[in-house]
């Protein structure tokens, strides 16, 4: 644009977009210090005395250290999931577990799990990886064909998706005598974290790095198919960059973790409510929230009932069914 | 000039638009009006690659529409549709920061925040620019689309009825934006408008569909008669001398 229209009186131009984001910065930090606080709680809970046993420092290392890793990687990777997903579909009630991704990648683990029970930990995750993939192309591919984008039957379309597919596993599983492993992997646990098995998860890094590098694509490609084709974006190649980049760390997180329900949903939505949409100035924000929810459900967990344990994915469950009922109940009196 | 060359799009075996050989001039203000089902927005939308065509050719400056790369051509046309509802909560200024993607790729250099802004008080959102799209009424809304277009900075800027759902007064207001858009950007701003006397009064040139195929086109001079405004939509049409030129009375 020509530079004749004259700008509203004495105000620079640099000012005008950052002056929001000031107020931002020490909430983030603030945020970012709690959810340290629960990893540091994170790391010294448990039955085992870290500090005052012999080997105190050993299992530190082998089991809470890689825990928390885990804690913060797989937090951070549902998170962030649920966020590209809500922003490919334009709908918020879009994650993993509402979209059949989740079922995917279990349904991989099994195949893998019957065919090849001596399968490498790479192998493994490589074939839930495609699995997720492929379930995330299907619902896409079902989506494009109904043209109803009410924001609920989006969502449902999904859920049934996944458990067509879920049921698939199950009788599968039962045919095979696996019902076992299957039930453990529905519930997701960080309790079976330990050294030289949770290092898979550092994939979830170059995800994320993925995903901030092609932040404004997200952005654009949510406004939907016509705005990105006039700015230029191929938005079925974005689809599929996303989709791939959240079948990547569905499919590590499934193999490692298991199934956590909710985070994709629960985070995202939370913050887009208090900052709106802007995909790359949300995803500190998601990353920071989305492991502070996972560590916090995590260590309900593991002191509810202590010495026991209740998986994560239970407590998961519970506190991201009340969000979800919660907004939608919100969003009908709003609507 | 946008040149369409025996463009065509099948709808159904009895349902077509075309075959449309049409030239829309470079500059000013081209509005395509006509009755409901013509084919305006079909137009439109296959000018601005949105929508495939089945036969024929589009040129937009020199450049073949379905030839050129659509990074290229987003750079010399930008198109907007009649509906949009985005699920998505972004600002107005976050909204007409992503006209500057074909330029930036999404980060916004210092020459990029000055076209945002420049877009930004061109259509007077400067207090509104750190709201929600939410939080807007239509018209303000409406205007915050034209300005996410405007700051794309392309020569050809092509709007499916802009004017939907707006009331008289940011109707107005609307067309005014988009007359200073042509006259002081010298942008070529082709416009679908449902009322023919908005085009009368705003447009340089009057391109009238029906069934699929231009019927008329012209000055509105030549558009604003009783028997070619009658024989366009099907319905008799007086016109009379308004204050500010010819007013089509149909009612």
């Amino acid at each position: 644009m020509s530079t004749t229209t004259a700008r509203t009186a004495g105000t620079p131009d640099a000012d005008a977009a950052p002056a929001r984001r000031r107020r931002g910065v020490p909430w983030l930090l603030l945020a970012s210090l709690g959810v340290a606080a629960l990893l540091v709680a994170s790391l010294f809970t448990g039955q085992y005395d870290v500090v005052g046993a012999d080997d105190g420092a050993w299992m530190f290392a082998v089991t809470r250290v890689p825990r928390t890793v885990a804690l913060v990687l797989a937090g951070a990777a549902m998170a962030v999931s649920g966020l590209v997903m809500q922003m490919l579909t334009q709908n918020r009630f879009v994650e993993p577990t509402t979209t059949g991704t989740t079922e995917w990648a279990g349904l991989g683990l099994l195949a893998v799990t019957i065919l090849a029970p001596t399968a490498s930990i790479m192998t493994r995750m490589g074939v839930a990886i495609v699995a997720s993939f492929v379930g995330t192309m299907i619902f896409f591919l079902v989506l494009r064909r109904i043209t109803l984008t009410s924001s609920l039957v989006v969502p449902v379309v999904g859920i049934m998706l996944g458990a067509v597919v879920g049921a698939f596993s199950s009788y599968l599983a039962l045919a095979t005598n696996s019902l076992q492993y299957v039930s453990v992997w529905f519930a997701g646990s960080f309790t079976s974290v330990f050294r030289g098995q949770y290092e898979p998860l550092w994939v979830v890094l170059v995800v994320l790095v993925g995903i901030v590098v092609a932040a404004d694509r997200f952005t654009v490609a949510g406004l939907g198919r016509d705005v990105a084709t006039n700015v230029g974006l191929n938005h079925d190649r974005v689809v599929m960059l996303g989709a791939g980049l959240v079948a990547v760390a569905t499919g590590v997180v499934a193999v490692v973790v298991g199934n956590l329900p909710f985070v994709g949903l629960v985070v995202p939505n939370v913050v887009a409510l208090r900052r709106g949409d802007d995909l790359r100035s949300n995803l500190p924000w998601v990353v920071v929230l989305g492991v502070g929810l996972v560590a916090a459900c995590d260590l309900v967990g593991r002191v509810i009932i202590a010495p026991f344990e209740v998986p994560v994915s239970l407590v998961l469950g519970v506190v991201g069914s009340l969000v979800f009922i919660t907004m939608l109940v919100r969003g009908r009196r709003r609507g | 000039m946008i040149t369409l060359a025996n463009v065509r799009k099948d709808y159904a075996s009895d349902v077509r638009i075309g075959p449309l050989d049409v030239e829309l001039p470079a500059g000013g203000i081209t509005a395509l009006v006509g009755p409901n089902g013509a084919g305006k927005s079909t137009l439109l939308t296959m000018v601005g690659r949105l929508l495939g065509l089945d036969a024929g050719t589009v040129t937009i400056g020199g450049y073949d529409v379905t030839r050129t790369p659509s990074k290229q051509l987003a750079k010399v046309v930008s198109v907007l549709r009649q509906e949009n509802h985005f699920v998505t909560r972004l600002t107005v200024r976050q909204l007409v920061g992503l006209g500057r993607f074909p330029h930036s790729k999404g980060r916004l250099t210092a020459d990029d925040e000055r076209h945002v802004s420049d877009a930004i008080d061109f259509l007077g959102l400067h207090e509104l620019e750190g709201r929600h799209l939410d939080e807007l009424s239509g018209g303000q809304r409406q205007r915050a689309y034209v300005a996410m277009v405007l700051a794309q900075d392309t020569p050809y800027v092509l709007l499916d009825e802009p004017l939907n759902n707006l009331d008289m007064r940011h109707a107005v207001g609307m067309m005014q934006h988009l007359r200073r858009a042509a006259d002081t950007l010298g942008r070529t701003v082709v416009v679908v408008l449902h009322d023919v006397n908005f085009a009368a009064r705003y447009a340089d040139h009057v391109v009238a569909m029906k069934d699929g195929l231009v019927v008329e086109q012209g000055s509105p001079a030549e558009i604003m008669r009783d028997d070619v405004l009658s024989r366009i939509f099907d319905t008799p049409v007086s016109v009379v001398d308004g204050p500010h030129g010819p007013v089509a009375c149909y009612f």
